[in-house]
């Protein structure tokens, strides 16, 4: 099982989070070219290694957190705050 | 091949166990196959099993990294059913269930199908409604179903906790009969004798390492043991589909998550059927060797460790015993993970890729082992014609971009949610 050290509330159980997503399909502009977009809402890396993923403190500060994880060895390789409102702790 | 019948038992018997001969050859990979499949698991067998039987074609390996049976096909709780709500998973899943109804005569190996039926739990009014037009979806297609109230539900399983104050009330359920499960790992042995018998080679320890093309077409397959020549390849590799279909350059609409399931330790039989929540996602069975096999949710996050968090197990334990109180004393014996490959629309792929040649069978989410029999008729048919079989067809990589997504759970791009 995980142990993430959250920003801001210090090291919890993974139960606390919820992964959300792959940060490869987060739309974070416009794209004319329908292929492109395509791959983004269905394709996915899927790696087996590292992977940089959305997850939400959910059941406790509730702030997004933008995540590397192994995803064989489960080691959490890095754990940062997200969002225009995002501070370092 | 020694035939297995009553009275080669008897033979057998009578000759201290010495008459019998192994079940399938250990070969050296030949230079070049017609047809190269990778992965030695339910899917890949049968797949090798039907391009023999069905379409006469014997230049056949199947190339497994590691054992038979030895990922999701021997990491799952067994349950075979075609209750499904759209219409080509019905078709599909059903005929994979007719499929199974005769697998045992069919491979000549008792792979124990025991059609014990399946019971849905619904806890609301919603439950209720949702099961109703689900069975009405099955019947219309043929497909047997029977809604119960929740009387003929604690007539049919004395052990659930139909009371009204129950954690999980019970409100009724809908029960497909002709559904139940089957020996796991039976399927994947009954598959391996019987191609091998039709002259395809079985070769374990062998893992693929790379793909060689020309002109964006497949001209030969890297393995441990050397490059093996072929034209065709298809991809039945559960859980790994996507580092090995990367191993070719591409990318696909899936993600690997992990999925548990574990058994207490053996008792006398207790409950003769399956009982599934689909609202609390337990399902509960008893084996034939008396462990009661409880399965639940995925992990949620992608994992390829095929070791789950102790949380889940915690989680999928307290709903069985709410469910069926009398689990509570059970002790158990082992948990395992497999490695899901969740698509985006929580539908299986089985078709063409971009690349000339390469095929691809994958993307099952929680459905591969029930599917394993039709799934290997309509890849091999794939394989051996180019084109698809009428079954499999709605099933291809480009559903995604042409958008007729076969989302039976309507939960869209999320595939941690199918």
């Amino acid at each position: 099982m995980h142990q993430f050290n959250c920003p801001f509330c210090g090291q919890r159980p993974e139960t606390e989070f919820t992964y959300i997503r792959a940060m490869e399909s987060i739309p974070r502009d416009i794209v004319a070219d329908a292929a492109q977009e395509l791959e983004r809402i269905y394709y996915r890396t899927n790696s087996r290694g590292p992977s940089s993923e959305l997850w939400q403190h959910s059941s406790g500060c509730r702030s997004w957190l933008a995540i590397n994880r192994d995803t064989v060895t489960h080691a959490v390789l890095e754990i940062a705050p997200i969002g225009p409102h995002a501070i370092a702790p | 091949m020694t035939r297995y019948s009553a009275l080669a038992l008897l033979h057998g018997a009578l000759h201290g166990g010495r008459s019998w001969t192994r079940a399938w050859r250990d070969p050296e990979p030949k230079p070049s196959y017609d047809f190269v499949i990778v992965g030695g698991g339910g899917h890949g067998l049968a797949t090798a099993y039907y391009l023999a039987k069905n379409h006469g074609i014997r230049r056949v390996a199947v190339l497994e990294k590691g054992w038979l049976g030895g990922g999701n096909t021997g990491r799952n709780t067994t349950i075979v059913r075609s209750n499904y709500r759209l219409p080509e998973n019905q078709l599909f899943y059903d005929y994979s269930l007719s499929l199974w109804e005769d697998l045992s005569r069919e491979l000549n190996f008792n792979v124990m199908f025991s059609p014990r039926g399946v019971l849905f739990l619904g806890h609301s009014d919603h439950d209720m409604s949702q099961l109703a037009e689900r069975g009405n979806a099955m019947l219309a297609q043929g497909i047997d179903a029977e809604l119960l109230d929740r009387e003929a539900v604690s007539r049919f399983v004395p052990l659930l906790d139909c009371a009204p104050d129950a954690r999980f009330p019970i409100q009724g359920g809908l029960l497909q009969r002709r559904a139940g499960t089957a020996r796991h790992d039976a399927v994947a042995w009954g598959y391996a004798r019987a191609a091998d018998a039709l002259g395809v080679d079985i070769i374990q320890n062998c893992e693929v390492t790379g793909f060689e093309t020309n002109a964006d077409a497949i001209t030969a397959v890297r393995t441990t043991r050397g490059a093996i020549a072929t034209r065709c390849v298809g991809l039945a590799v559960a859980g790994h589909t996507s580092h090995v279909a990367a191993l070719a350059g591409l990318r696909l609409p899936i993600e690997s998550h992990l999925l548990q399931a574990f058994v207490t330790e053996p008792l006398k039989p207790m409950i003769d059927t399956v009982v599934l929540s689909s609202a609390i996602h337990c399902y509960v069975s008893q084996t034939d060797k008396g462990e009661v096999v409880i399965g639940g949710d995925i992990d949620f996050y992608p994992s390829y460790s095929q070791r789950g968090s102790v949380a889940r197990i915690a989680e999928t334990a307290a709903q069985a015993v709410s469910l069926m109180p009398a689990l509570g004393r059970l002790r158990m014996m082992r948990a395992w993970a497999g490695i899901m490959d969740m698509t985006m629309d929580g539908s299986p792929i089985i078709g063409p890729t971009p690349v000339d040649g390469l095929f691809l069978n994958g993307g099952w989410c929680y459905g591969g082992f029930k599917a394993t029999p039709a799934s290997g008729v309509t890849f091999a048919h794939t394989l051996a014609t180019g084109t698809p079989h009428v079954l499999n067809a709605p099933f291809t990589l480009d559903r995604f971009e042409a958008g007729r997504l076969l989302d039976e759970k309507g939960s869209g791009a999320t595939p941690q949610y199918h």
